[in-house]
């Protein structure tokens, strides 16, 4: 069996996390090719079923990166992100997913060091958690019904 | 508006866990606007049963529809072409909805997703609190606009009672008194003269204590 190598799904906002993680770039600063960065133009525009939809489809975990708070381009984006992110760990929470699956991260544009220290962070954290409970069940019994 | 919360997800899943095919009916309506079944929850619903299902390496098939309202026949009258193929629906609407739903589809199992709560206002963004209890025989034109029997927690018509403390009620700190709101308002206005005048007790007739209550317009019904 293959070792365990998380799916994690970033949400960054086009004016401060996705530059950040540009920046890293810039600065030769390597993180986990485990997490996929899906640009957005705010944090905010990140919709609960966005976060639901990517852990429905294979996610093993998935974050949301904004700017810091107070400096949201557009005012408070990123503070309706993070509530957002907070109601979500509730309901996974109680469907036995794992709110600790998901987080709300901040950082400004500026912060190349700062996004791959949190791509690492949470990759590490996603995989001691182990994979996604419902893509692991519905995997196996995928591969049962194939054998 | 009518409010309503989601129920806790074990409730939910545990009523359509023996099924496979849900059909998960949201309502365009007051439901829509407190945020509890409108088409976005719909879909983060759906999407959460489907993980819980999935969980339990158990397959779901869940179609996610909502209609304009679910308290019309009109409207439940859509559901026709879909409710065949599933073996249960799921009523993301307030009590109205799920009772019209279940008084259409008489064969098929309904169940509820919300908990109905009040009929209220939004005081701001994400919060509603209760303003009306239907008492059938409105006060609010002598009492400054401001709902003695909906907003005071011992309904009193003449009031306020003794427990009302700096404007705000004994029960709960949080509660503004609505005796004092009451005041307040007809002061503003000018009108304190109405706050003198004795409410007689109230003919609750017209509220529940008379039973289910109908409303016929005989030049509509037909």
């Amino acid at each position: 069996m293959k070792p365990f190598e998380p799916e994690i799904v970033a949400f960054c906002c086009h004016y401060c996390a996705y530059t950040a993680a540009d920046m890293a770039g810039s600065m030769r600063i390597g993180y986990p090719p485990n997490v996929k960065i899906i640009k957005a133009p705010c944090s905010g525009k990140i919709d609960a079923i966005h976060i639901m939809k990517a852990l429905e489809k294979g996610a093993d975990g998935v974050y949301v990166a904004g700017c810091l708070e107070g400096d949201c381009h557009f005012k408070n984006g990123n503070n309706n992100a993070a509530r957002r992110v907070k109601y979500l760990q509730k309901l996974l929470d109680e469907i036995g997913v794992g709110g600790e699956r998901i987080a709300m991260i901040t950082m400004s544009a500026g912060m190349g060091g700062r996004f791959a220290e949190t791509a690492a962070e949470f990759t590490e954290k996603i995989r001691k958690l182990g994979p996604n409970p419902a893509k692991t069940a519905a995997g196996e019994k995928l591969e049962k019904a194939i054998a | 508006m009518i409010t309503a919360e989601r129920k806790p997800m074990q409730e939910i899943i545990d009523y359509v866990s023996p099924f496979n095919r849900i059909l998960l009916v949201g309502c365009n309506e007051c439901v829509t606007v407190c945020a509890a079944g409108g088409r976005k929850e719909v879909g983060l619903l759906a999407s959460a049963l489907q993980m819980s299902f999935m969980q339990r390496g158990k397959a779901l098939d869940i179609q996610e529809i909502t209609l304009e309202r679910q308290c019309d026949p009109e409207y439940v009258e859509q559901l026709v072409n879909y409710v065949d193929r599933y073996d249960a629906v799921l009523s993301m609407a307030c009590g109205c909805g799920v009772q019209e739903v279940a008084r259409r589809y008489k064969t098929k199992p309904v169940f509820p997703a919300l908990n109905t709560k009040f009929m209220g206002a939004s005081e701001h963004q994400g919060i509603w609190a209760e303003r009306c209890q239907g008492c059938g025989d409105c006060v609010l034109g002598v009492t400054g606009g401001i709902c003695p029997i909906a907003r005071c927690s011992k309904r009193i018509m003449n009031g306020p009672c003794g427990g009302s403390t700096k404007g705000k009620c004994e029960i709960n700190p949080d509660i503004e008194c609505a005796w004092q709101l009451i005041w307040d308002r007809l002061k503003m206005l000018g009108l304190e003269d109405r706050y003198e005048e004795i409410m007689e007790a109230k003919d609750w007739r017209t509220s529940r204590d008379g039973g289910p209550r109908r409303i016929v317009r005989e030049d509509l019904a037909s």
